[in-house]
């Protein structure tokens, strides 16, 4: 008896987090997938009911606003984030001094939650005294900026915030991505007569693939979750312009009491995540046993 | 080639590389300082805000100084005005957070650090899945668990309560923790968990006395990200816990909607402020770590 | 003609002094090692020359022109890696390719390079792999195709051969040889590895702590070692160095070790001196390599000493023998057909033409 505790103890340990999360992760996903074919309101109802509640997502202006905001709320981000930080962390790549300063500066929003970047920024872009009054009183007198209160723009404040949180992570694993380059590589360059530019340009940004790869996944999951930014920043509005799934799935769960449709679009997006996360996770431990 | 000719075109080349690098340098501080004014500037506002008169915001622009020091805002923001119902103010909220992120933080930890033991360090058939089994947890959107959840807290009748925050942080945290300090553990040799054994340490003397005292800058990497990730949750806290029960990134956010007939911008930059300063905080202090976090979480998956 | 002269050099890292007044100069068609121990500042000197660190002091010339300042692409130059530094992301063409087209070398002209080039070092099937599907050997290769293609006027080694195993490494040393051969180029060639040192190099600057310790042919380098540490850094094991003292009688001057008395001393007559010395009892240091030791007396300058065999080392075409001389350690190596035995006195013969002596105090041959 004795022995067998001690030969198995490390299964033993390793027990209850393989336990909780299988619990808590695999059995809560699996809970919700069959609750999203059901058709359960307030509480929960165990009857099969078939795809009716994905039916009826789909069907649903608001969920079709959310996913088009969802699009274009990820490319921009995407993009945006991705640009400004190979930028930064290219020109902080060039012995630049107070560099520790400048990446203390670029990160610090990353400590933030969304709900102080969020109500930050909808100060700063409140149409009546913030970023429009500043400019009106420096002197330009037409200049408007009522993004926010704007059914058509408001989506691009939730860019502006999300890209000022999360573009100085970008700029980090860059930088660390770039440092971690052999040096001889950037010295064998500059003897082959590249410049500056053509060394980023044609060798060290090319090397930066499993980058470029690890911040496409992160940010992409980091939109598909967004909630908080939301939240703090419009609410969804004006109107419902600016929802987004995650907001439409706590809605509809406990303001509308709808919990079949909402499990059916929280599914959606879990889905969405797996199709990014699963070919990624893939490729990591490959890359990993190859090593 | 005559001599003449290859000196002054070293010398043209020396000259003509010694502006394009003057200009190259130029160009790339106007950049990294106008980005650092990007950065900074929404905590500019929020600072200059705070210490504002609702009279200056009206007056003034959001870059403009205020006038004199005023706390006022502050003191609304952390102990309210005094008066009973509908007075919010985040002191309360401040120490539901406190007490709801040591407990979980602690206690991911540890279990992310005995996992990643086991699975580093006692090898068996089949850990390489176990770990990949954890680590989608990472991954997850959490609204795909958010109403078994919120069912699974009201039948243990720790719905709206610190402690049911408590279990949530804690389990989410595992797959996290797990991978950090599995991400350690593979680096140590593993001669010396098989030089500790042949001295006759068993598995927890191993772990506690060889593995634990060299872990504690995996320990300060874990520690400020689960600290930095729970303080600053916003969704499980707002799905699982309300009124008195709130952490304080809700209660900012209430505190915020709520405001009653006027917006007063000065308590809400203060109330901000409040909530991020403990991150903030950690992240000033010990940035090396937060960042290294932040990376091997995401590059080493 | 002098195909690269360094004047006065020298280069700090913050307050450390990594290379101090170096001088050295090279003709063209040469083969010019930088040998020394890690952090003697070789690979910096080597960078310096490139162009790619800067110089604190002092002049670096290429066929007479001052280039101190000039861009590394400017210098007429080629480099081969320690690490290849191949570009990951290019295929082998493109990396062979790559300094030919930033200096917007014409199409034809760099097909018929990259043609010559690649034939020339037998990579022509190779030509559209990446790096990483290469061999360690054939990864060298390509990085000296890539040098070889700019017909450069220097090539500029680092420590290339260091991340072969010991097989291949003698092999692409000869191949570097053949190479120097054929296309009798001016090198200079960094390594920490004695016999690459020697086999390659028409001249050999051995460094330490940033200093040139001797610059010589290799035979002068093996022969006649300026210092202590040049003694002892060349030759595996390194020659023997006993304390003892230079003792006169009339002209001639007689080597006692320590603890040894007048009947063991050894006469120094056909002891090239640097410089003529009339002290008297110097303190100074014998050295003697052991392989100028011998079992039998092979010729009439040889000098017979009996010493205790204490440890033997076979190493299977010969063996390493420690004796104790005069309470003081000397290694000889010997054939392993002769037996030598373990704790037995034993008869052995110094080559004293093959000797060198060093002031104890100044390290400096005397």
């Amino acid at each position: 008896m004795f022995k067998w505790l001690e030969k198995n103890l490390p299964k033993i340990v390793l027990a209850p987090s393989v336990g909780l999360i299988s619990w808590f992760v695999y059995g809560f996903i699996l809970w919700t997938l069959y609750i999203s074919f059901t058709n359960s309101k307030i509480l929960p109802k165990y009857e099969l009911w078939g795809v009716g509640q994905y039916v009826k997502l789909w069907g649903l202006r608001k969920w079709h606003i959310a996913v088009d905001n969802l699009l274009i709320f990820t490319v921009l981000f995407l993009a945006i984030c991705i640009v400004i930080g190979v930028v930064l962390a290219i020109f902080l790549d060039q012995k630049i001094r107070a560099e520790g300063v400048l990446r203390t500066i670029y990160l610090y929003p990353m400590a933030l939650s969304f709900i102080v970047t969020g109500t930050a920024w909808k100060w700063i872009l409140n149409p009546t005294l913030g970023i429009q009054k500043l400019f009106i009183d420096m002197g330009f007198e037409n200049f408007t900026f009522d993004w926010l209160v704007n059914r058509e723009m408001a989506i691009y404040t939730i860019v502006i915030a999300g890209v000022w949180q999360s573009s100085g992570f970008v700029m980090a694993l860059f930088l660390a991505g770039l440092r971690s380059i052999d040096d001889e590589i950037v010295k064998a360059a500059k003897i082959d007569g590249a410049g500056l530019f053509t060394v980023y340009w044609k060798i060290l940004i090319p090397m930066m693939r499993p980058v470029f790869f690890t911040s496409f996944v992160i940010l992409v999951h980091i939109s598909i979750k967004s909630y908080d930014l939301i939240v703090a920043l419009t609410q969804g509005g004006p109107g419902i312009s600016t929802t987004m799934p995650a907001l439409f799935m706590t809605q509809t769960a406990f303001h509308k009491s709808q919990v079949g449709l909402s499990a059916a679009s929280a599914m959606m997006m879990f889905m969405a995540v797996a199709a990014v996360i699963i070919p990624y996770l893939y490729s990591e431990l490959r890359r990993e046993n190859v090593s | 080639m005559s001599v003449n000719n290859t000196i002054t075109s070293y010398k043209q080349l020396e000259e003509r590389s010694k502006i394009t690098n003057l200009l190259l340098r130029w160009f790339l501080y106007f950049i990294l300082i106008l980005f650092a004014f990007y950065f900074i500037f929404p905590l500019y506002v929020m600072i200059v805000t705070s210490f504002k008169t609702m009279e200056e915001i009206r007056q003034g622009t959001l870059l403009t100084w205020p006038s004199q020091l005023n706390f006022e805002s502050w003191a609304v923001a952390w102990g309210g005005r005094g008066y009973g119902a509908g007075d919010t103010f985040l002191r309360p909220y401040f120490w539901n957070s406190i007490k709801m992120v040591v407990p979980a933080v602690i206690f991911s930890t540890f279990i992310g650090a005995m996992t990643g033991y086991v699975l580093t360090k006692w090898r068996f058939k089949g850990d390489r899945w176990i770990f990949l089994f954890l680590l989608f947890g990472c991954f997850i959107p959490f609204q795909a668990i958010l109403l078994p959840m919120a069912r699974t807290l009201g039948v243990l009748g720790i719905s709206n309560s610190i402690l049911g925050l408590v279990v949530v942080h804690s389990i989410y945290g595992i797959p996290f923790t797990t991978l950090f300090f599995r991400n350690y553990y593979v680096s140590i040799p593993d001669e010396l968990i098989k030089a500790a054994r042949i001295d006759g340490a068993g598995f927890f003397k191993i772990f506690f006395k060889i593995l634990l005292p060299i872990s504690a800058p995996i320990i300060v990497v874990t520690v400020i990200w689960q600290f930095t990730q729970i303080w600053n949750d916003f969704l499980f806290g707002a799905t699982f816990s309300f009124g008195k029960a709130a952490p304080i990134q809700v209660a900012l956010n209430n505190m915020v909607l709520s405001s009653t007939s006027v917006k007063e911008y000065n308590v809400d930059m203060a109330s901000s402020i409040i909530a991020g300063f403990p991150t903030l905080i950690v992240y000033v202090l010990a940035g090396k770590y937060f960042i290294r976090g932040l990376t091997s979480g995401a590059v080493k998956g | 003609m002098i195909a690269l002269k360094i004047q006065d050099l020298s280069k700090n890292f913050g307050s450390t002094e990594v290379l101090k007044k170096i001088n050295v100069e090279i003709e063209e068609g040469n083969f010019l090692v930088l040998l020394g121990p890690s952090g003697c500042g070789k690979s910096t000197l080597l960078n310096i020359i490139a162009g790619l660190e800067t110089i604190d002091e002092g002049e670096v010339f290429i066929d007479d022109y001052n280039v101190s300042k000039v861009e590394p692409k400017d210098r007429n130059i080629a480099m081969v890696f320690q690490s290849y530094a191949l570009y990951p992301s290019m295929n082998v063409k493109e990396n062979i390719t790559f300094g030919l087209k930033q200096s917007k070398t014409p199409k034809d002209k760099i097909e018929e390079q990259l043609k010559k080039i690649s034939s020339f070092l037998k990579v022509n099937e190779l030509l559209n792999r990446k790096p990483s599907q290469l061999s360690g050997g054939q990864r060298q290769r390509v990085a000296i195709g890539r040098a070889l293609v700019r017909e450069p006027r220097i090539f500029l080694f680092d420590e290339p051969l260091s991340n072969l195993d010991a097989k291949l490494r003698v092999e692409m040393r000869r191949e570097i040889k053949i190479l120097h051969q054929k296309l009798k180029t001016t090198v200079v060639y960094v390594t920490h590895d004695q016999t690459e040192a020697m086999s390659l190099g028409t001249k050999i600057a051995i460094m330490n702590h940033g200093v040139i310790q001797q610059s010589d042919t290799p035979k002068n380098i093996y022969n006649k070692p300026q210092n202590v540490f040049v003694a002892d850094f060349i030759g595996s094991p390194p020659m023997n160095l006993t304390e003892g003292k230079l003792t006169k009688e009339g002209n001639n001057f007689y080597f006692v070790p320590n603890e040894a008395n007048e009947t063991n001393k050894i006469p120094l007559k056909n002891y090239d001196f640097v410089k003529p010395i009339n002290e008297n009892n110097k303190e100074v240091l014998f050295g003697i390599r052991p392989e100028h030791i011998f079992h039998k007396k092979t010729n009439e300058n040889d000098f017979e000493v009996k010493m205790k065999s204490e440890l033997n080392e076979y190493i299977g075409h010969e063996q390493i023998v420690t004796f104790n001389y005069f309470n003081q350690e000397i290694l000889g190596k010997f054939s392993s057909t002769i037996e030598m035995g373990t704790n037995k006195e034993v008869n052995l013969y110094f080559d004293l033409t093959q000797v060198s002596l060093f002031d104890k105090n100044t390290s400096q041959r005397i």
